[in-house]
């Protein structure tokens, strides 16, 4: 169950950066209101006019049809303008920066930015350029917080909790704005996180982030509720941080053999595009254990509660928008 | 102007003649002349009552970016940061476009400097290009100027090479000056390397990727015979290395900067890229291990590595932003604020920015003894004010110090007995 909040609670976030801005109550809340919003998308007409006449921009620096098209979906459910914008940060050179983007952009006068870059910090660069809100859909290695927030809500819906939970996330920590956002996040609302992988890929610090470095993938499994496999970027194998992937799939991949020493209701998830094969079997993946799917489904009701709290919620938006 | 100065009534500090007292300076034509030894009317008297008269501040690890980046410096804007801030004399690095590494472009600084406001001394590179390939022509540099060289932000990565730097060197009597890193543990690094990295997605420089390096030039110093000055000195590792190293009689010799004991990695919170530099700012156990280096001997020199870069360089992504930080103009407070919390003593501050570089560099300077060169520079040690980046001398603003509340400053400057900078 998520606890309830004190009648005087506010959200007060114009930006969302990272899940480490987030309280314990900011989360409740934007998870409350992600619920609320999921029954939208179970309508037949599935659009309010929350957002209606607000501009959000997708601005992303890096290709991502699935985190895009969510977010997409998201505003467009709720009847905002929404305009992609695919840039690439190859092509911005010297004198030609972000910032000079952030100019561009703001003569457009949009509501809220959504984007995403492969350098850490680039969402909180922006934000000090433009008077819009700034939603970081994924920055380099640092977060990826709307995915943080998905997976919460996904683990409150199969669980009924956060609470007390054991968490297991293995693979690439190190690289992994996901499970940056994870760690934090599911620390926060007072899970156990036990993290898992190859010494290359966990970064220093991982305890005071609030997560249990393990020494084995089954150690980090045992007894966990949730078990969370993360993405191989396969190039990793060149970087000379693991040798290969089939040694990778066979030392640390999640299988049937291996799922046994998670808890018997043990859910798996993922944040895709999955390596079948590598970090999670087919069996296990596309197994009665799999949430993965309700993770894409809650991702939509997330950015959904995301874009509409950014821009000052029900305080700003209810009663303008309903006619 | 006139040719006869006296300073009344300041605190001398001149740790070379072991003197701290209140007493008159005297200038005259140049050269500091015994108080009392000249009879004429015709002299401008300053009382610096209060404050300090030292020997000129030399700083030994800045970058003018003249030749090539004149946008961000030039020798005559730096110049003036460093009179601004209390130096005579400031040995320039090699990293310009083109590059130091040739008696050409040594001669250009030098000509330059010739009518600016502050001494300028040359390091040339060590290797050509500075690609670490082959050994730049030490003895044509030496004869335009040169007092040292080295391969600064691009370090030897060939063991080989630098032996034969450091034999080839000091048979032109140059320093040799190593910024120790290595490369293969620091590439694509952009802080330190700890939880704060993890925390915000960036990716870390170990402590080893100095450390290792410091190692490998004191076993080099110690192989040649040569003396070896190490830059930018900034982990807890190094400094241990160093202390030893110097218990057992090998001839090195170190520097840090002023935000390696004003400052850690903290400061770059919020990607904060005026707060990025390399060797990039580390823990607070680092940043007190160096405080404690520079009180007790290991650490011989405080060097600034003004990096002067403007918003093209640093109002960018964190992991693409330049490395450094302007540094000329808050040195002298900063480390004043050491004095203050009684970790350095005032001669001791005095050696480490005045009379330890100018031994270290062999270039004169560093004392107040009558018949010398007048470099000299007062300080008021109580004065506060605050600092404004947009107002420095340096054509460059990137300072992670912008803002802030110090106390202590150079009032006034005198390079050969003529004024460069007064406040008073
Ligand atoms: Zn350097």
């Amino acid at each position: 169950m998520l606890k309830d909040l004190p009648s005087d609670y506010q959200f007060c976030h114009k930006h969302i950066f990272g899940i480490d801005q987030l309280s314990e109550q900011d989360i409740t809340y934007i998870l409350r209101t992600a619920q609320s919003f999921k029954e939208i998308s179970n309508r037949p007409i599935k659009k309010v006019p929350t957002l209606r006449g607000k501009t959000i921009i997708n601005l992303f620096f890096e290709p991502s049809t699935r985190t895009r098209m969510s977010f997409e979906i998201a505003a467009k459910r709720m009847s905002a303008d929404t305009f992609n914008i695919a840039a690439s940060t190859s092509s911005t050179t010297k004198g030609e920066t972000l910032i000079d983007t952030a100019a561009n952009l703001q003569a457009m006068k949009p509501d809220i930015i959504v984007v995403r870059h492969s350098s850490s910090g680039a969402p909180q660069l922006l934000a000090k350029h433009i008077d819009a809100s700034v939603v970081n859909a994924g920055d380099g290695t640092h977060q990826h917080p709307s995915q943080g927030l998905l997976d919460m809500l996904t683990v409150v819906e199969h669980k009924g909790r956060i609470e007390g939970l054991k968490i297991a996330i293995i693979g690439d920590i190190a690289h992994s704005r996901v499970a940056m956002s994870d760690i934090i996040g599911f620390s926060r609302m007072g899970a156990m996180v036990s993290v898992a992988g190859p010494g290359t890929f966990m970064p220093p610090g991982l305890a005071s982030l609030g997560a249990r470095v393990c020494s084995s993938v089954e150690e980090a499994l045992d007894g966990a509720d949730v078990v969370m496999a993360l993405r191989i970027q396969l190039e990793r194998q060149n970087d000379s941080l693991i040798p290969s992937l089939r040694e990778y799939a066979r030392c640390y991949g999640i299988n049937n053999e291996r799922i046994k020493n998670a808890a018997d209701d043990a859910i798996v998830m993922h944040p895709g595009p999955i390596n079948r094969g590598v970090e999670l079997n087919p069996e296990v993946a596309d197994g009665p254990r799999s949430v993965i799917l309700d993770q894409v489904t809650n991702g939509v009701a997330v950015r959904m509660a995301l874009l509409y709290l950014v821009l000052g919620g029900a305080k700003v938006i209810d009663g303008q928008g309903e006619n | 102007m006139s040719n006869f100065t006296i300073l009344k009534n300041g605190r001398v500090i001149d740790p070379l003649q072991g003197r701290d007292q209140v007493e008159d300076v005297w200038i005259l034509n140049g050269n500091i002349v015994e108080p009392g030894s000249v009879e004429s009317a015709d002299c401008r008297v300053l009382d610096v009552d209060g404050c300090w008269v030292v020997p000129g501040l030399i700083d030994m690890h800045v970058h003018l970016r003249e030749p090539g980046e004149e946008y961000k410096e030039t020798i005559a804007s730096g110049t003036m940061a460093a009179a601004a801030g209390g130096f005579t004399g400031v040995a320039c690095m090699p990293n310009t476009n083109p590059v130091n590494d040739n008696a050409t472009v040594t001669a250009f600084i030098r000509e330059k400097a010739a009518q600016c406001n502050a001494r300028v001394y040359p390091v040339g590179a060590i290797s050509t290009g500075l690609k670490g390939e082959k050994l730049a022509e030490y003895g044509e540099m030496k004869k335009e100027g040169a007092v040292a060289v080295s391969d600064d932000g691009c370090p030897v990565v060939d063991s080989q090479l630098m032996r034969r730097a450091l034999e080839y060197a000091s048979s032109h009597g140059l320093l040799v000056i190593s910024h120790a890193e290595e490369l293969a543990l620091s590439r694509g690094g952009c802080m330190n390397e700890g939880e704060l990295s993890t925390r915000m997605g960036l990716r870390g420089i170990p402590a080893a990727a100095e450390s290792i390096m410091v190692q490998r030039e004191i076993e080099l110093a110690e192989l040649t015979g040569v003396h070896i000055h190490i830059a930018h000195v900034s982990t807890v590792a190094a400094v241990r290395l160093i202390r030893a190293a110097k218990e057992r009689g090998v001839r090195v010799t170190a520097e840090t900067a002023p935000h390696y004991f004003s400052l850690t990695e903290e400061a770059v919170t919020g990607y904060n890229t005026n707060a990025k530099m390399n060797p990039p700012l580390r823990s607070e156990a680092d940043r007190r291990a160096i405080v404690e280096a520079l009180a007790d001997g290991t650490i011989d020199v405080i060097a600034t590595d003004h990096a002067p870069h403007t918003v093209l360089e640093k109002e960018v992504e964190f992991n693409i932003a330049a490395n450094g930080i302007a540094g000329l103009e808050t040195s002298l407070s900063l480390s004043l604020a050491l004095v203050r919390e009684e970790l350095l003593s005032p001669q001791r501050l005095v050696e480490l920015m005045s009379c330890n570089p100018a031994a270290i560099l062999g270039v004169g300077g560093g004392t107040l003894i009558v018949g010398k060169t007048a470099d000299v520079t007062v300080i008021d040690p109580d004065r506060k004010y605050i600092f404004d980046a947009a107002k420095s001398f340096s054509k460059a603003a990137n300072s992670p110090f912008d803002g802030w509340e110090l106390q202590g400053l150079a009032v006034a400057t005198f390079m050969g007995g003529a004024e460069t900078y007064n406040v008073l």
